[in-house]
């Protein structure tokens, strides 16, 4: 009930409807399972379609049963007479076990074989396997036959000649996690005391998003899962440029210094450097990420600012505190985070 | 002549008691209808607590970025909402309808036990004050207390003393744990009057169906809840003692709580909606005035539904990653329960076929009730479909899914049973202009507000998130969502208007005033503590019908 | 109402041959005792051979000697149910003096089985510093043992009780019905132990493969 004030503006303010998080973000179109980009979403939407047309025939059969009892078989105004006492039908009663139990028979085989088409235990041929792992709350992708350790955005290569596999390890760090990109396919819970797999596909370029969806804790919601899908060459640059060690810029040595001497390194790693914590994402190229903290908000200078100055003011309740630096060590860290590339 | 004999009535009243001594007499009742009566009253007023806890929940989530509720009282609200609406509204609730209708429905004068009926209530009441403490005591010595905010099914390791500081989660755990042992206990009362109790006549295939329903309900209570009780305690030496059961680093697995959890948590949603059916399957054939269709399929059905629903549990898992062996075997028995469930939904619907229907609000509810329920049940099977549930697990889907079962199954359930009883409990009838409305205003809003959110769960929005951006499209959903519970509370409004209104002024509504053929009605209403003067003895399922109808009486056809 | 015609004289209502409340209920207890204690077990079951550090069971209820030192203090607790079982057939035949001889023998034995379970616990937690947080064996260990020797004491509470009223001569072979449901609560604790005894003791201490 902090900022009941809030929702007073939102009444007087609804046509404007606009809040600042999330204006800037990359486009990215509506998560929705009925937009697959490739075969799991599709398979599964498949099945979807006959679950709706089955269940909706059933549905409908049973609404207008019932709508007729209700429209037709009211008592007439005067009439006191009760009706013929009905106690059972044998053969009709046979009839409402028997078919129902067909028509879960026939659902359960069409499904079985979607299960054993989708629960792949082992990498198909060629296909990108990246290790995620859930921590509270942000993920981290770690490539491992690329040596790229990234948070909160995923890259995905995509060749012209067909849809790409991409075989996802699912780790976690402490709690339980899900990861959740629906257009993909459908959603792998992330275990502590587990390592589970989970197949995907992606058949075009664009940007996609997704997010955690078992309840973690605290920022459970700002969980973000962003996933840029490019072509072979765009990604290859990409890897290239992730490989590297981070940018050493004599300009702001300074700021390096800052935040070499401050614990940041205790929880966060800049490959080249003497921080290696593995607590928090990877910092070696920042300003590679369209988005910081998991997706909260867009990488803007002053979002940047406003996160090192105080993560709660961002994310409240994430678990970056508030470092207590001045605004100009802010500024000093910011411009040598800002060369992170 | 007949058999059943009616009782002189209440004695007079001489002269007003005073306050206290009525209290006294509350608190000290072990008299089954005095303690249905507060077990159901409790629950209402917990609906009406988690109603507003749900409501503000909807406010925060009305729009995207809103700031009513910071994350941590966002995620308090829907645990507790969760939590109350389970345990503290739905089991109270059917455990007081049972408390008051099976002793009178089999011809009884008491549950078998009545002191331990009313140690079940008493555990149940400070169970859940015990529950709502936590929003004072909960974070122990740091500051000013909090409520839980684990979810309702408080996944380990979220729960370990290294994610939930404080006592908050103590609270919870000791609530359910004390509350849970109290319904043990009062399930345990119900088998043994069901078994024991019944009155000269009635053989078992004579029973009503609400007292065969009850009975599987009460065994579903006996063997589910005690593993829910046992896993609260290993949580609780976890956090307490620094046990290890669910302690990930300490090769403790957080799957292990999921199975413990689930095992109860289906049946659970069982032994909530059950008597729902109960209450249905004997207004049903009343306000259709025919007689039930298919009873011994009805019964069959029933027992069912008990022995399936403890052997589909992991259909709350299809995402943890089992084996695809294992999720089409919980896939398949999860879509076996259909089956006896659709009996039944066709028995109802053959019953109302046929009948010369009166839609008194009971009926209404009723059949808002069959509506609703059948949505709600074929979403399930939805979610029983693997592959599809792999998509909206943990999503808004699931959270429409429930609440047509719970809200729009449950809940219509529990207002036709309402009132259709509270005249024998209290002596009046409830206002049936004011009955209408609240129906029209709660079936309206309610599709308005759980409807949309099947759609922006299959647009991808997760349950349990306190906000969402702007670009994700899920904002004209949730704006539907949020307007539909405005319209819900003006039906909730009335009906705790009439309930108070017609408390005190009421139409007088006589022994039978829905021409009714169960035992309860051949009483007076309120029934008198000893609830018979003679013992009853019946002939057949329906002993008022023979009375009514010498001439044509149900036991030459059963 | 007139009488209804002859013809329509209804069936003969027979009377519900009652079952007792006491034993329907009692054994709906037992029941939800079972699913209590077989979560429990499915647990330790669960977690049999995943521990991270030691002790492990086979360092701490010693492959050789422990078993027997158990098995000796589970046929104290066994073998009360026979003593308990002639108990009640002395009731039943209103043999008072020798109920209260088998009963009194029924406490004596728990009583030692407490005791011995005592000895292993201080064993345990003195000499090999297991206690629940030690790691999952400790864990599972004191809940399930625990749990099992809570309910062997508040059994013989009760037991103790009808003792001290049957001394007093309160008991008489009126009150078989309530006695008797006492023994069959005591001859659930006893069987549950069977099932511990096994899973503790012979599943739970294998050789590490
Ligand atoms: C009253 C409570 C209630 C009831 C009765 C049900 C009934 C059913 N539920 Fe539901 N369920 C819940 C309460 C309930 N549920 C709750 C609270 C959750 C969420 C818990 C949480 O995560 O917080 C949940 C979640 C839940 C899930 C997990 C979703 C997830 O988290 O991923 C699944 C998956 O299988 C499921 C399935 C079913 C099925 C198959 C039925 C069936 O019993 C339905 C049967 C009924 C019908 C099918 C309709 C009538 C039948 C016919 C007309 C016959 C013809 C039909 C066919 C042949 C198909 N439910
Ligand atoms: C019986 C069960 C039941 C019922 C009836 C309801 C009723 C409602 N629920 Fe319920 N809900 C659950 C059971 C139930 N819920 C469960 C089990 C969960 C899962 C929790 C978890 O994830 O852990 C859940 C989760 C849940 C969520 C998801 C939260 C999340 O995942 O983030 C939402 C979101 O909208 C929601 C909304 C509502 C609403 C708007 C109602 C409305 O229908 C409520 C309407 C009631 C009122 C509006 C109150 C009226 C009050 C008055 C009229 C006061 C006047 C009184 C006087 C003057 C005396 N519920
Ligand atoms: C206690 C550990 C901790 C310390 C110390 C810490 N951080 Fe962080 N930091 C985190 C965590 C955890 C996150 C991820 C938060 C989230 O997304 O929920 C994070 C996120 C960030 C991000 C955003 C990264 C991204 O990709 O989203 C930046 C930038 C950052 N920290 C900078 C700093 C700087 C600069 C310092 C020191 C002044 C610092 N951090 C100190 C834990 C820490
Ligand atoms: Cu991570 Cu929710
Ligand atoms: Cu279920």
């Amino acid at each position: 009930m902090v900022q009941m004030c809030g929702c007073v503006g939102w009444l007087a303010g609804l046509p404007l409807g606009s809040t600042a998080a999330g204006a800037t973000l990359p486009a990215a179109p509506t998560p929705s399972m009925f937009d697959p980009v490739g075969e799991p979403a599709a398979v599964i939407l498949d099945i979807t379609w006959l679950l709706i047309g089955i269940c909706g025939a059933i549905g409908l059969i049973m609404l207008c049963l019932i709508g007729f009892a209700v429209l037709r078989c009211r008592r007439k105004e005067g009439d006191h007479r009760e009706p013929a006492q009905v106690y059972g039908s044998n053969p009709i009663e046979l009839a409402w076990t028997v078919v129902p139990l067909m028509i879960v028979f026939v659902l359960f085989m069409v499904s079985a074989r979607g299960i054993f088409d989708l629960e792949k235990t082992s990498p198909p041929e060629g296909s990108l396997e990246v290790t995620v792992t859930g921590h509270r709350w942000w993920w981290e992708f770690d490539y491992e036959g690329l040596g790229i350790v990234t948070a909160g955005e995923l890259h995905v290569p995509i060749d012209d000649d067909g849809p790409a596999d991409l075989y996802l390890t699912l780790k976690s760090a402490d709690v339980a996690h899900s990861f959740w990109v629906p257009q993909f396919g459908g959603k792998m819970d992330v275990i502590p005391d587990r390592v589970n797999h989970l197949w995907l596909q992606v058949d075009r370029p664009g940007v996609f998003v997704g997010q955690c969806a078992e309840y973690c804790g605290n920022q459970h919601a700002n969980m973000l899962i962003t996933v840029i899908v490019e072509p072979r060459a765009e990604f290859d640059a990409w890897v290239a440029a992730q490989q590297r060690e981070a940018v050493e810029d004599p300009a702001v040595a300074a700021g390096k210094r800052l935040f070499l001497r401050t614990s940041c390194i205790n929880c966060h790693t800049v490959r080249g450097t003497v921080a290696n914590g593995t607590f928090a994402p990877d910092l070696t190229h920042l300003m590679s990420r369209s988005t910081i903290g998991s997706g909260v908000v867009p990488n803007t200078p002053e979002n940047l600012r406003e996160w090192v100055w105080d993560p709660q003011l961002v994310k409240p309740g994430c678990e970056m505190p508030s470092m207590k630096l001045s605004r100009d060590e802010v500024d000093l860290v910011c411009s040598w985070l800002e060369t992170l590339k | 002549m007949s058999v059943l004999q009616k009782p002189a009535g209440p004695p007079a009243a001489t002269g007003p008691v005073p306050f206290l001594s009525r209290m006294h007499e509350w608190v000290t009742t072990v008299d089954h209808k005095k303690l249905g009566t507060m077990y159901v009253t409790c629950g209402i007023v917990y609906l009406i607590i988690a109603g507003l806890e749900a409501t503000m929940m909807r406010w925060q989530l009305a729009w995207p970025g809103q700031e009513v509720l910071s994350p941590e009282e966002f995620n308090r609200l829907f645990t507790m909402h969760g939590t109350t609406m389970v345990f503290f509204v739905g089991m109270p609730i059917l455990l007081g309808a049972a408390n008051v209708l099976i002793p009178l429905m089999i011809g009884a004068r008491d549950l078998a036990f009545p002191r331990l009926n009313a140690f079940g209530f008493w555990l149940f009441f400070f169970g859940s004050l015990l529950l709502y403490f936590s929003y004072f005591g909960g974070q122990g010595l740091y500051g000013m207390g909090s409520a839980p905010d684990v979810g309702w099914f408080a996944y380990a390791p979220l729960t370990e003393r290294t994610f939930s500081r404080g006592h908050s989660t103590d609270y919870w755990i000791l609530g359910i744990f004390v509350a849970g042992i109290g319904s043990t206990a009062t399930g345990i009362n119900f088998i043994a009057t069901i078994l024991g109790m019944r009155c000269k006549g009635m053989t078992l295939m004579k029973m009503p169906l609400l007292a065969w329903i009850m009975l599987i309900d009460s065994v579903l209570i006996v063997v589910a809840l005690p593993p829910l009780a046992a896993g609260q305690i290993m949580l609780l030496f976890d956090r307490l003692l620094g046990a290890h059961f669910f302690d990930a680093q300490a090769g403790g697995s957080a799957l292990l709580w999921q199975n413990i959890f689930w095992f109860f948590g289906h049946p659970e949603v069982y032994i909530l909606i059950l008597p729902g059916f109960a209450f249905v399957t004997e207004i049903i054939p009343v306000f259709s005035r025919k007689v039930i269709f298919g009873y011994p399929l009805m019964v069959a059905a029933t027992v069912a539904i008990g022995f399936i629903s403890v052997g589909v549990w992991a259909h709350h898992m299809f995402a943890v990653g089992l084996s695809p062996m294992l999720n089409a075997i919980f896939m398949g028995s999860t879509m076996l329960v259909g089956v006896p469930t659709g009996i039944k939904m066709f028995n109802w619907v053959a019953t109302m076929i046929g009948g010369k229907i009166r839609f008194e609000t009971p009926m209404l509810y009723s059949t808002g009730f069959l509506c609703q329920f059948l949505l709600g049940g074929l979403t399930g099977i939805f979610l029983a479909t693997v592959p599809f549930d792999w998509q909206v697990s943990d999503s808004y889907f699931v959270v429409g899914h429930f609440h047509y079962v719970l809200f729009g199954g449950l809940v219509f359930a529990i207002f036709a049973a309402v009132y259709y009883w509270f005249p024998k409990v209290t002596g009046r009838l409830l206002n049936e202009r004011l009955g209408k409305w609240q129906f029209w205003l709660l079936l309206i809003g309610f599709n308005l507000t759980f409807g949309p959110m099947h759609v922006s769960g299959m647009l991808g929005m997760p349950r349990r998130i306190y906000t969402y951006h702007l670009d994700r499209g899920w904002e004209f959903w949730n704006l539907l969502s949020s307007i539909g519970v405005i319209i819900q509370l003006v039906g909730f409004s009335l009906f705790a208007w009439n309930v108070l209104h017609s408390l005190f002024k009421g139409r007088i509504a006589g022994d039978d005033p829905w021409d009714a053929w169960t035992l309860e009605w051949s009483t007076t209403s309120p029934p008198p503590a000893h609830n018979f003067d003679e013992d009853p003895v019946v002939h057949s399922r329906r002993p008022l019908w023979d009375l009514k109808h010498p001439d044509d009486p149900d036991w030459k056809y059963e | 109402m007139t009488t209804a015609p002859a013809m329509l004289a209804p069936p003969e209502a027979v009377p519900q041959d009652r079952m007792s409340n006491g034993k329907i209920g009692v054994t709906c207890m037992i029941i939800s005792e079972i699913a209590f204690f077989g979560t429990i077990i499915a647990a330790y079951l669960f977690y049999i051979g995943r521990d991270i550090n030691g002790p492990y069971p086979q360092d701490v209820l010693e492959v050789s000697v422990a078993p027997l030192k158990v098995l000796f203090n589970s046929i104290f607790l066994l073998i009360s149910s026979v003593w308990i079982w002639l108990a009640i057939r002395s009731m039943r035949a209103g043999r008072m003096g020798a109920f209260i001889f088998w009963w009194a023998l029924t406490v004596i034995c728990g009583a030692v089985f407490l005791v011995g379970t005592g000895f292993e616990w201080y064993g345990m937690i003195v000499d090999d510093g297991v206690w629940m947080g030690t790691n999952l064996f400790g864990t599972c260990f004191y809940t399930l043992v625990g749990f099992h020797a809570f309910h062997v004491t508040m059994g013989l509470i009760v037991l103790t009780l009808i003792l001290v009223l049957a001394l007093l001569g309160h008991v008489s072979p009126r009150n078989i019905e309530k006695v008797d449901l006492v023994s069959w609560y005591w001859h659930f604790v006893d069987g549950i132990w069977i099932v511990v005894f096994f899973v503790v003791y012979v599943f739970g201490n294998q050789p590490i493969q």
